[in-house]
């Protein structure tokens, strides 16, 4: 996984809350059978006017005037400012990887669905979470300023507006930690897995029946 | 660590208890994972990463695999088997499953195996997924298996290839909630009625960072299929775990499915089960109660489940909502609905019906489709009525009751086993448009179809409307009938 240290980059608005993850990435996508290359999908039913299929040439298809990302002044964005609940419904992690593969290295918002905000972690995203009001503020001065970029700053756990100030967040320390070393945590509970086969040792004794396999 | 002895545990205690091979420093925990199921759309890339990193899955017996949501339902494209799926990229998705599982020695039940099904309908009518285990799968609708009293949830793809690798998940503890429905149901109420009204009443974020566990007399009094309804939604109400109490219903479902254990292994199960549910006076941190009397049949009117009405109640009008967030939503959900404000439920038309899903696929499910169909024939104005059971078992006995034929007989079509029209994975899709009667999950923008518009009912609530052209409450229709 890629490591996440410290961040610069522009804003880009999601407005609306209980985004979800058919939305960030439609059905039809999901049957690709790599991790990339859903980027020019992310957001696909609003970004163009048509309905999209797998294995087109995307960038033939018309865009969407009235949608945010599709406006030059949001191109190259990197951190994305969310309303509630955002990334709710499909356990789907091709909604990350739609994400990473757009650009966006952090979503801004003031909650997450879990599935998903777990998800990202995985994929070397870093979901941020915020008190609502300071949201409110951070949408209504990116509308005001064209080229609005926020610094994400991991280790120190603030986010730095262009005016200096900071808000600060919080983050599990096991992931703050997997995400500032981009470790993989597969490596790392296999560490512990003498402690896995002793339980498991202990469990086959207690529910043997636990462990008959499906034939 | 401060804690008293013999504390009062909720069922999710108990079963994160059970589970747990680790705790760490950190705040996070090492969690054994009993049961892990898969399916096509969420594994290639966990497979991919496996033999990337050169590692081999811990243990393959714990791992039972099922294409569901590319296969095609219609008959005839399907006897074909994967090399007869007309869509290349969803053949090559089912034939990668089908080959990981040779490649790794795991058992699948192939695309016209008589195992097959729906992930989470063929997990407990086999009794691969049990009371008291840990149950995952790279889908969020895993929350279905805690019906049986287990703790199931769903789980991204760098999970599933974690769980593949090592067994166990790195979890941190959820908060707890119970949602206690208490009371009788009124006849052509539901289970789908009842998760419908509690994510009405929570909204979907109400149950975001809690384990659900549903009690009360009512979910006690409700079937184990029912039970499976309202757990499958506990995702559509944030939580990502929904659970059950063991009971003797639950025991009583389990005994002699062909995975359950038998003879002595089934008495010492029995034995370790009988704890499986919260302890009186245990600590719920959130508490929800919903009266039975008070529920009606629900229709979702917008594209999130919680916009959901009583069948007798009107579209909502986002003039009567203060907050300013909520108000953006209706107004953007009737627009994408092609709905007004202030419209009767009862006057939505219908262009198509789907009966199927993980929600509502199963065989008490297309029983009361069933019973309210017989006799009747679809109306002219609703192009298609889809009925798709949810696995190859539940298919051979709807047919052994004569249930296909009563469909075919009012005109609706009888398909193969598969997720279908629920996300539009394979073939079955709404066009641009239309509004589908559905009894699957979720609601959302383009969910069932480039622009389509679901409407999120029970099954029975589904046939009616099939029969009706547009919705009705199916109390009147059975009364009539």
């Amino acid at each position: 996984m890629k490591a996440f240290t410290k961040h610069k980059g522009v804003a880009a608005p999601m407005d609306r809350a209980n985004v979800d993850t058919d939305l960030i990435i439609p059905k039809q996508f999901l049957k690709s059978i790599k991790r990339s290359g859903f980027g020019p999908n992310l957001f696909d039913e609003l970004r163009y006017l048509d309905e999209g299929q797998p294995g087109q040439d995307h960038s033939k298809r018309p865009l969407n005037p009235d949608f945010p990302l599709n406006h030059p002044r949001y191109q190259g964005a990197s951190v994305l400012l969310a309303r509630k609940n955002f990334g709710c419904g499909s356990s789907r992690e091709h909604a990350p990887w739609a994400l990473d593969d757009h650009g966006f290295r952090a979503i801004i918002a003031p909650s997450f669905a879990d599935i998903f905000f777990n998800n990202c972690f995985k994929n070397g995203l870093l979901p941020i979470v915020v008190a609502e009001e300071v949201v409110d503020q951070l949408f209504a001065e990116m509308y005001a300023e064209e080229g609005y970029a926020l610094v994400v700053d991991l280790e120190e756990q603030v986010v730095v507006k262009p005016n200096g100030e900071t808000i600060a967040f919080e983050v599990d320390a096991f992931r703050k930690h997997c995400l500032l070393h981009g470790l993989d945590d597969i490596g790392l509970t296999l560490e512990d897995a003498d402690d896995i086969r002793a339980y498991e040792a202990k469990r086959r004794e207690q529910a043997p029946w636990l462990f008959d396999a499906v034939k | 660590m401060g804690h008293p002895q013999n504390k009062k545990q909720t069922l999710y205690d108990k079963l994160w208890q059970d589970h747990l091979v680790k705790s760490r420093e950190d705040g996070t925990a090492l969690i054994y994972i009993d049961r892990h199921l898969i399916h096509e759309v969420t594994s290639p890339q966990a497979f991919e990463g496996l033999r990337l990193a050169g590692r081999k899955p811990w243990r393959t017996d714990s791992v039972v695999a099922t294409p569901d949501h590319n296969v095609p339902s219609h008959a005839e494209e399907r006897a074909g088997g994967i090399e007869g799926i007309v869509d290349e990229v969803s053949r090559i998705q089912v034939k990668t499953l089908n080959e990981n599982c040779e490649d790794f020695g795991i058992v699948e039940f192939g695309i016209n195996d008589p195992g097959q099904g729906i992930v989470h309908v063929i997990g407990p009518e086999t009794g691969a997924t049990l009371p008291g285990m840990t149950v995952v799968c790279g889908d969020s609708h895993t929350s279905t298996h805690g019906a049986l009293g287990a703790l199931a949830h769903g789980i991204g793809t760098s999970e599933v290839e974690h769980v593949m690798a090592t067994q166990c998940l790195i979890q941190k503890k959820m908060k707890n909630m119970l949602v206690r429905v208490d009371g009788e149901l009124g006849p052509g109420v539901t289970a789908k009625d009842v998760v419908l009204a509690i994510i009405g009443k929570i909204g979907t974020a109400g149950g975001t960072g809690y384990a659900i566990e549903f009690g009360g007399s009512a979910i006690r009094s409700m079937s184990m299929e029912g039970r499976m309804t309202v757990c499958n939604m506990a995702i559509e109400a944030g939580a990502r775990a929904g659970m059950v109490a063991v009971d003797d219903i639950t025991l009583e479902y389990v005994k002699g499915k062909p995975y359950a254990p038998k003879g002595e292994m089934w008495e010492l199960a029995v034995a370790n089960w009988s704890r499986l549910h919260s302890d009186d006076g245990a600590h719920f941190d959130a508490v929800v109660e919903l009266n039975a009397e008070d529920i009606e049949p629900q229709v979702s009117w917008g594209t999130s489940p919680e916009m959901v009405v009583p069948v007798s109640a009107l579209v909502p009008s986002p003039a009567d909502e203060s907050d300013a967030t909520k108000k953006a939503g209706i107004e953007r959900a009737l627009e994408y609905m092609g709905l007004e404000a202030g419209q009767k439920i009862t006057d939505i038309q219908l262009d198509r019906v789907f009966i199927g899903s993980c929600t509502n696929s199963r065989i008490e499910d297309l029983r009361a489709a069933a019973a309210v169909a017989k006799g009747h024939k679809k109306a002219e104005s609703v192009k298609q009525v889809l009925v798709v059971p949810g696995s190859q078992s539940v298919k051979a006995q709807a047919e052994k009751e004569g249930l296909d034929k009563v469909f075919i007989e009012a005109g609706f079509e009888w398909r193969e086993p598969s997720c279908s029209m629920c996300l539009a994975m394979n073939a079955d899709k709404l066009g641009a448009g239309e509004h589908c009667a559905s009894t699957s999950n979720r609601n959302f923008e383009g969910r069932q179809g480039y622009g389509g518009r679901t409407h999120l009912v029970s099954p029975s609530m589904a046939a009616a409307a099939a029969i009706a052209g547009h919705f009705v409450d199916v109390r009147e229709m059975q009364e009539v009938a």
